[in-house]
């Protein structure tokens, strides 16, 4: 370990407010002499990052918030969990309740207002927020340009880590097979592809085998889960049968609705065995 | 075509329960277009595809942008090299025109190459009322008008039928000898109809795209019966809508690299015919009279809308191919012409919101079908935009929309919202017994049916977890 990766551990550990300021301003005069190409990275050492752990993290796995929390803070940032999140304004804005979805998006773009980077463990609200908020302000320039600037610094979890932050560092251990399946929402709309698989391949012992039809949608979509049940279902036994067929002990994904859809027929269909594991479960070594 | 369109549930029920079917869609599902259609696009480069689509988006949205004048355009090339152009606002009059056609020309027997807008206007239930005998000539569809059921795909109309229920209906109505092997039944059918080819007095085409600078109609084809029905009959009448028009042949060029390769995967169609005008001195063949009928039909009610990126449809499948709503259900479970994707879309568009209340909701916005669309049509955006327009005409069930509102009334107080959660947790995980599976949940039974709907992982929320651990 050079002096300089020290430095870097020594700052990453959660030190009172007072001694953070003297090491950073410390570190980026250090840096600004010997590093000038890294000037820009100083400045933004600790990044600030606010988590939007979602509604369904927060009621149904509240495991999957801590370990994107953790993967975070192992990667040099430092995280504030807004309190009083709720619900990014999705399911209003599917069911074409455009009123419903602009008060909770109002909500959430206040929320995060002070945050320089905002995460979120899920494709599919990463996307409400980047893709569609400014949709949802059509027509109001004031809130459009609000809701565009969060939009920009809105990140996917594995996207975050592999593309934004300066030291992601993952020292998950898994022993086994997996399979990925890649959310519509976080695949389509973000790009969300190749960021998972990179992270994974970094976890000791976890090995990866593709399914056929990856990204073939599992049949969730919302409301449409519970308005076309059957059809739904029909899609999710199609999504197990691919999982079944990889041989893989578990599916891994990024996105919750997807988990509990998958995870509710795996178990119908008489598989207690096949894990469904949120992506920053296996990388916080948390599964 | 009788609407069926209103009845999504019970129609897609019974989809899912018939097993022959299943196996068909199983079978097209996994050696089908969409297979086809990768392969061609790893062939053609993917980055240069992606540029391809882009180019494709730009010439609809030309066309579209000035389809009014295009459309004269059209009509002053086609009248000046012979044809006839001939306009319908409705589909009942796309009709009229042609019983009119057929009345002037003492036509008796009217052979047809595919066209969805003859199955839009019900061409072959006006024909047969009038007298004159319509008979289909794409393979697809010939099996179909003799088993008398509508298309379930646009491009492999008898795609929900496989090959034995085929064989059956040939001897049945041929009154030959069963046959199994598929080049055989294909002569069979060949020879069936190489005597209404040779018989029939009009020839009824669709027609893929309308070129302006030319007034050259072209279909775009596989079977080779669509150049038989274009050249060999006295009258020749290609019924579109009117939303096919593109500027120039080089507009075509580029559409058609699309249209193939994302239809059926191929490079180029087995067959690719313009027609401009009919038979002229030194030409040896071809028809003697060439009508065009440019029909509306709730077209126009799109120009200038929210909708109207759905006018730039060039009808390959490929959002039906990739829509994995459509490869559970068929194509009959959308009750009317165009199903997948884009039928959610053009039903309600055409026949009106309140005869298609499912279809905007019978799908997850996966957006397979748009990454697929030759010409980016963003088709869950469309199908927003319909939820949002039932959801202001208040055209949506009270329970549900109550059901949003409450949420969307709780998620705005975080206090309540955090207690309401709470109790949830614990409730759901009650309801969840020891092995953390709820095989009933209240308000929930459509999920549960077939499903168990897993339970809370912790007695505390994330949210309570948090605030615990910060103190």
């Amino acid at each position: 370990m050079t002096w300089m990766e020290f430095l870097d551990s020594v700052l990453a550990t959660r030190w009172s407010e007072t001694s953070r300021y003297w090491m950073t301003e410390f570190y980026t005069t250090v840096r600004n002499d010997r590093r000038r190409a890294q000037r820009g990275a100083c400045y933004d050492f600790f990044m600030r990052v606010g988590l939007f752990v979602t509604c369904l993290v927060d009621l149904m796995r509240p495991s999957i918030g801590f370990a994107a929390l953790k993967l975070l803070e192992d990667a040099g940032c430092e995280v504030v969990v807004p309190a009083t999140q709720t619900c990014c304004g999705q399911p209003g804005w599917n069911s074409g309740d455009r009123k419903s979805a602009r008060e909770l998006a109002e909500k959430l773009i206040a929320e995060f207002d002070d945050c320089p980077y905002v995460v979120v463990p899920s494709g599919s609200c990463a996307g409400m927020i980047r893709t569609h908020f400014p949709e949802v302000f059509a027509g109001d320039s004031a809130m459009l340009a609000k809701a565009e600037r969060l939009g920009a610094r809105t990140y996917e979890l594995t996207t975050f880590l592999t593309r934004v932050a300066h030291r992601p560092k993952v020292s998950a251990a898994f022993d086994g097979t997996v399979t990925y399946h890649d959310s519509c929402s976080g695949l389509r709309e973000l790009g969300v592809k190749a960021q998972p698989r990179q992270l994974l391949a970094k976890v000791a012992g976890l090995r990866l085998v593709e399914m056929q039809e990856c990204e073939t949608c599992c049949g969730f979509g919302g409301t449409f889960s519970i308005k076309y049940g059957d059809i739904s279902s029909e899609m999710a036994e199609r999504k197990c049968a691919h999982i079944a067929a990889s041989g893989a002990q578990a599916v891994v994904l990024g996105d919750l609705g997807c988990m509990l859809n998958i995870e509710g027929r795996l178990r119908k269909r008489g598989d207690a065995t096949t894990r469904v594991l949120h992506v920053a479960e296996v990388l916080a070594g948390e599964s | 075509m009788q609407v069926q369109s209103m009845h999504f549930k019970p129609r897609s029920a019974t989809a899912l329960a018939n097993e022959t079917l299943q196996s068909n869609l199983q079978k097209f599902n996994s050696t089908g277009f969409t297979a086809l259609r990768a392969r061609a696009v790893a062939d053609f480069g993917p980055e240069l595809f992606e540029k391809l689509r882009g180019e494709g988006a730009a010439i609809r949205d030309r066309a579209l942008a000035n389809l009014d004048a295009w459309i004269e355009r059209f009509e002053a090339e086609a009248t000046r090299r012979g044809a006839t152009v001939l306009f319908a606002e409705t589909r009942e009059e796309a009709c009229e025109l042609l019983l009119d056609i057929c009345r002037r020309h003492g036509v008796k027997k009217a052979i047809k190459s595919k066209s969805m807008l003859s199955e839009e206007a019900g061409v072959n239930e006006a024909l047969e009322a009038a007298g004159v005998t319509p008979v289909e000539t794409d393979l697809g569809e010939y099996i179909l008008q003799l088993a008398g059921e509508p298309p379930s795909h646009i491009i492999a109309p008898a795609l929900h039928k496989n090959k034995d229920e085929v064989a059956d209906l040939f001897a049945a109505r041929h009154l030959a000898p069963r046959k199994t092997d598929i080049p055989m039944m294909t002569r069979e059918a060949r020879e069936v109809l190489r005597a209404h080819f040779l018989s029939a007095d009009l020839g009824l085409s669709g027609g893929n795209f309308l070129i302006a600078e030319s007034g050259s109609g072209v279909i775009v084809t596989n079977e080779g019966n669509g150049r038989m029905v274009t050249t060999l009959p006295r009258v020749h009448v290609c019924l579109t809508g009117i939303e096919k028009v593109i500027p120039t042949l080089e507009d075509f060029s580029t559409l058609l690299r699309l249209l193939t390769r994302s239809a059926t995967g191929q490079p180029i169609s087995n067959y690719v015919s313009l027609f401009t005008g009919p038979r002229e001195a030194p030409d040896r063949d071809g028809p003697e009279h060439m009508f065009f009928i440019l029909v509306d039909a709730g077209r126009t009610s799109l120009v200038g809308g929210d909708m109207q990126e759905m006018l730039r449809c060039i009808r390959c499948g490929a959002c039906m191919n990739h829509c994995p709503v459509y490869r559970a259900v068929g194509g009959h479970s959308y009750g009317w012409v165009y199903p997948g994707p884009m039928g959610a879309v053009l039903t309600p568009s055409y026949l009106g919101l309140e005869k298609a209340l499912d279809l905007p909701h019978a799908a997850t916005l996966c957006g397979a079908c748009s990454v697929a669309c030759p010409v980016k049509i963003p088709l869950p955006d469309l199908l927003r935009r319909l939820r949002e327009k039932q959801v202001d005409l208040g055209l949506r069930p009270g329970k549900e929309r109550l059901g949003i509102r409450a949420w969307s009334w709780v998620a705005r107080r975080p206090r309540l919202y955090a207690l309401a959660t709470a109790i949830g947790a614990v409730f759901l995980r009650v309801l969840g017994g020891g092995d953390g599976l709820i095989g009933r949940l209240p308000f929930g039974s459509e999920w549960t049916r077939q499903r168990f709907f897993p339970a809370p992982r912790s007695w505390r929320t994330f949210r309570a977890l948090y605030a615990a651990r910060r103190r």
